[in-house]
């Protein structure tokens, strides 16, 4: 009964593709900031071929044929996810992001990968999470966990772990993303409550709340930073002792260069040239040697690999191409470095077990 | 913006006329404005309510709002009543199981259902038949009054009330969509409006109305349906003599199957599909002659032929030469003696299925996505296995804390019921219609084919689990 319409919505997605790519090349250049408001002018012309779609087989005609050309381009804008401090921000990676700041929640659109992700990293986080916790409660497993989401763009990641009954706080230098996120869970009288939006730097907020977090999430975020080893002290920074941080980024190999980069951005043009740069890829090597430097114990590192035809993401032994990594801050600090001072001195405070008020202080900030 | 008009679908269904003052379990005004329900499931009748209970009832729906609309009055029993209803099912292992899940099963027992071990089904134009029974001759299936079922979840809805609010006499007028993802400013939940003029807004919507589905035309979702030329008659009968009664009963008659399904001892139900003008007829007979039609219809031979007889004979002997089997000689149904006064009653027939069973934030299970002709007996089993599967879907979809409307699971569950429901709907339908004739070249060949399946026995078991399930 539902045959008949394959075909005829596998033809409206090539033109669909077609013409999202051909939008996706206008949005290169420096009329930017005019083709965001192009984009929102656009989006009611566009609209009939969504509809026209959205009233038929929606969503298994699309994981179909044509849609592979879609997603080998949804697979390479999550990591522009850019990253903003004084330090490790690269404007050119926020202009991307600018474009297509209203997109996030299409779960058909360039951000379908990053849905689909979810399935992989919410219960890769749920669960290592709640290992760490003796009872939970049903409904709301992650319920009193204070978790930081950095480089949350549209609130993808942070909306599910949200649900999940954590207190989020979602961060991304992209204003645009932010409002996004905002706006989206403003529908939600639940989210509202439990998740905060910020329109800052991973810095900013280590300032003002240093070992605040349980856990603290950068999923495809450190393929995109300048300093990497500065945004893994900054986190480390975020954690409590005994918190965990989740990374899920992009291994540097020559297969995610075949794949990445000549195969979505030069071969088909699905992805605008110059947006991933090869370089800052991260090796699990790397990764892990950084993390150990800091004080983080790695506890896991998994695999992921996407099926571009039924756009669903599994788990693999194959980490080279994209792979998740859970790391745990130690609980003892060993050689408090300057930048550390704040925290060794509550160590220090700790062991005293001080009941002077002065102190009592102290360790409430 | 013209656009965005066009797309929002809108339905308006005349109001009920006359509706009842508010019912105390609503709950509005302060609160209507601020909730977001995160279920909200249509239609409150025996697959509705189950899946309203099934998500009570899952440890991962603990801290979500689910909310249950029936457009009828509550339906409250001091005490089981003496005389049997009418209207009972055929309730699959797989059901069973689905009901004890949420503990709907256990008052089922307490107050009554009948097992049954065997099912004999055979043809009035030859001596064709086919046995169903189990190894150990386990319970095939139970056979219990739609009553007694929604009694049975009605108590299991009230001991969840803290999770599942239950809004009768609410009937919902009007559906508003949402569009694909977000735009300024509009809503991204479905928003139900009342008879009584209150909006509710929700994260998924679950149509369980019946046949006619309001859910489903809101959608402008494509109905594949036809009537079939048949109405099935109900009745509840008295057997002449008290037996085991454990066997349930179905031969093929020319004008449509009649079956007997055990309920007691002594009583039996009656679903016999026939042509619309003999079904009139048959409500509005007088019992002895209804009573003398019913027992012919089973015991009369008049529809054999020679050719037939000898040629089915002739499989037989073919058979029990190639495979030893345990002599399965066609067995007589017991005989009836009385039917319940005013328990005749008829309903039309036909089969229907929804081209998409799911939509963004939006689902159909039951009657609403399927309806099939009851000479199977898997109406409701079909729709507690919706039930079933989709409530596994939510469930893992909430531990995953995703959006509940999302397409991602709701495909899934599609998948999952439109493969099993198609090959279930198309089955029943190529039956009825192969049973629907007399003449012989057809007659031939359901007449070896029987033969055949009931020699095989891994087929029969294929086919008992099939529709088990």
């Amino acid at each position: 009964m539902w045959r008949g319409r394959k075909l005829s919505s596998s033809g409206n997605r090539f033109l669909g593709v077609l013409r999202s790519s051909c939008w996706g090349t206008q949005a290169e250049g420096a009329r930017l900031t005019r083709s965001a408001e192009n984009q929102f002018s656009w989006t009611p012309q566009s609209k009939p071929w969504v509809f026209s779609d959205y009233k038929i087989m929606w969503f298994k005609s699309y994981r179909m044929t044509f849609a592979c050309l879609n997603r080998m381009k949804i697979y390479r804008y999550p990591w522009t996810r850019l990253y903003s401090s004084q330090s490790t921000v690269d404007s050119s990676e926020i202009k991307t992001f600018l474009a297509l700041a209203h997109r996030w929640w299409d779960e058909q659109g360039v951000y379908a990968l990053l849905h689909s992700m979810n399935d992989l990293r919410v219960p890769f986080i749920r669960d290592n999470l709640l290992k760490t916790v003796a009872q939970h409660q049903p409904g709301k497993p992650l319920s009193g966990i204070k978790i930081l989401d950095v480089g949350c763009g549209g609130g993808l990641l942070t909306e599910p772990l949200g649900r999940l009954g954590a207190s989020v706080i979602g961060i991304d230098p992209v204003a645009e993303n932010i409002k996004t996120a905002q706006h989206h869970k403003s529908f939600d009288p639940v989210l509202d409550k439990r998740i905060e939006y910020r329109a800052c730097s991973l810095e900013e907020i280590v300032e003002e709340t240093a070992e605040a977090f349980d856990a603290v999430v950068a999923s495809e975020v450190v393929e995109h930073v300048i300093d990497l080893e500065t945004f893994i002290q900054c986190c480390c920074q975020a954690l409590k002792p005994g918190g965990s941080l989740f990374i899920t980024t992009i291994n540097k190999t020559q297969l995610s260069y075949a794949l990445g980069i000549v195969f979505s951005e030069q071969i088909t043009g699905i992805v605008p040239k110059g947006t991933h740069t090869w370089e800052k890829f991260v090796s699990p090597e790397k990764l892990e040697s950084i993390l150990e430097s800091n004080g983080l114990s790695v506890q896991t590192v998994a695999g992921m690999l996407y099926n571009p035809f039924s756009g669903y993401w599994h788990w693999s032994e194959n980490t080279s191409l994209n792979y998740a990594a859970h790391a745990v801050k130690s609980t003892e600090q060993e050689d408090p470095v300057p930048e550390f001072v704040f925290k060794g001195e509550t160590e220090e405070l700790r062991h005293k077990d001080s009941t002077n008020p002065g102190v009592q202080e102290e360790l409430k900030k | 913006m013209a656009a965005r008009l066009a797309v929002s679908r809108w339905r308006a269904a005349p109001a009920a006329p006359g509706r009842g003052p508010l019912l105390s379990c609503r709950r509005w005004s302060g609160a209507k404005a601020d909730t977001v329900y995160d279920v909200v499931v249509s239609g409150g009748g025996l697959v509705g309510a189950a899946m309203a209970c099934a998500l009570g009832y899952d440890i991962h729906f603990c801290d979500k709002k689910i909310l249950l609309l029936e457009a009828g009055p509550k339906k409250v029993w001091e005490k089981l009543p003496e005389t049997y209803s009418n209207r009972v099912s055929s309730i699959s292992p797989g059901s069973a199981t689905l009901l004890s899940s949420f503990g709907a099963w256990d008052p089922i027992c307490n107050m009554r259902y009948r097992a049954f071990r065997r099912m004999q089904v055979w043809d009035a134009c030859s001596e064709a038949l086919i046995m169903f029974d189990k190894d150990n001759l386990d319970d095939m299936g139970y056979i219990v009054e739609n009553d007694v079922i929604m009694c049975a979840l009605t108590k299991q809805l009230e001991a969840v009330s803290d999770r599942v609010t239950v809004l009768y006499r609410s009937k919902a007028l009007r559906y508003t969509w949402p569009y694909p993802f977000t735009m300024a400013d509009s809503s991204p939940w479905v928003h139900i409006t009342l008879g009584d003029g209150s909006t509710l807004q929700t994260k998924l919507l679950i149509g369980a109305d019946g046949y006619n589905s309001g859910v489903r035309q809101a959608a402008g979702i494509q109905n594949v349906s036809w009537n079939y030329d048949q109405s099935a008659v109900v009745a509840t009968l008295h057997l002449s003599e008290a037996t085991e009664n454990n066997v349930a009963w179905q031969r093929f008659l020319p004008s449509g199957p009649i079956a007997l399904l055990p309920l007691s001892d002594t009583l039996s139900s009656l679903v016999w599909s026939t042509s619309h003008d003999h079904a009139a007829e048959l409500v509005s007979m007088d019992e002895e002659k209804f009573v003398d039609t019913i027992n012919s219809a089973f015991w009369s031979d008049a529809n054999h032929t020679d050719f037939i007889d000898s040629a089915s004979t002739m499989l037989q002997y073919a058979v029990g030469f190639l495979k030893p089997t345990k002599v399965s000689a066609r067995q007589m149904p017991p005989s009836v003696a009385g039917v319940d006064a005013k328990s005749r009653v008829l309903f039309p027939l036909g089969l229907g299925h929804a081209a998409e069973y799911v939509r963004p934030r939006l689902a159909l299970i039951g009657d609403a996505a399927h309806r099939v002709h009851p000479l199977a007996g898997q109406g409701v089993n079909m729709g507690f296995g919706d039930v079933s599967s989709l409530v596994h879907h939510l469930s893992a979809a909430a531990f995953n804390g995703k959006d509940l409307g999302s397409m991602s699971h709701l495909a899934g569950y599609e998948t999952d019921r439109q493969r099993h429901n198609t090959a279930l709907l198309a089955a029943t339908d190529l039956l009825k219609r192969l049973y629907s004739t007399s003449a012989t070249p057809l007659v031939l060949l359901r007449t070896w084919g029987l033969q055949a399946t009931n020699a095989v026995s891994p087929l029969k078991e294929q086919i008992m689990a099939f529709a088990s399930k």
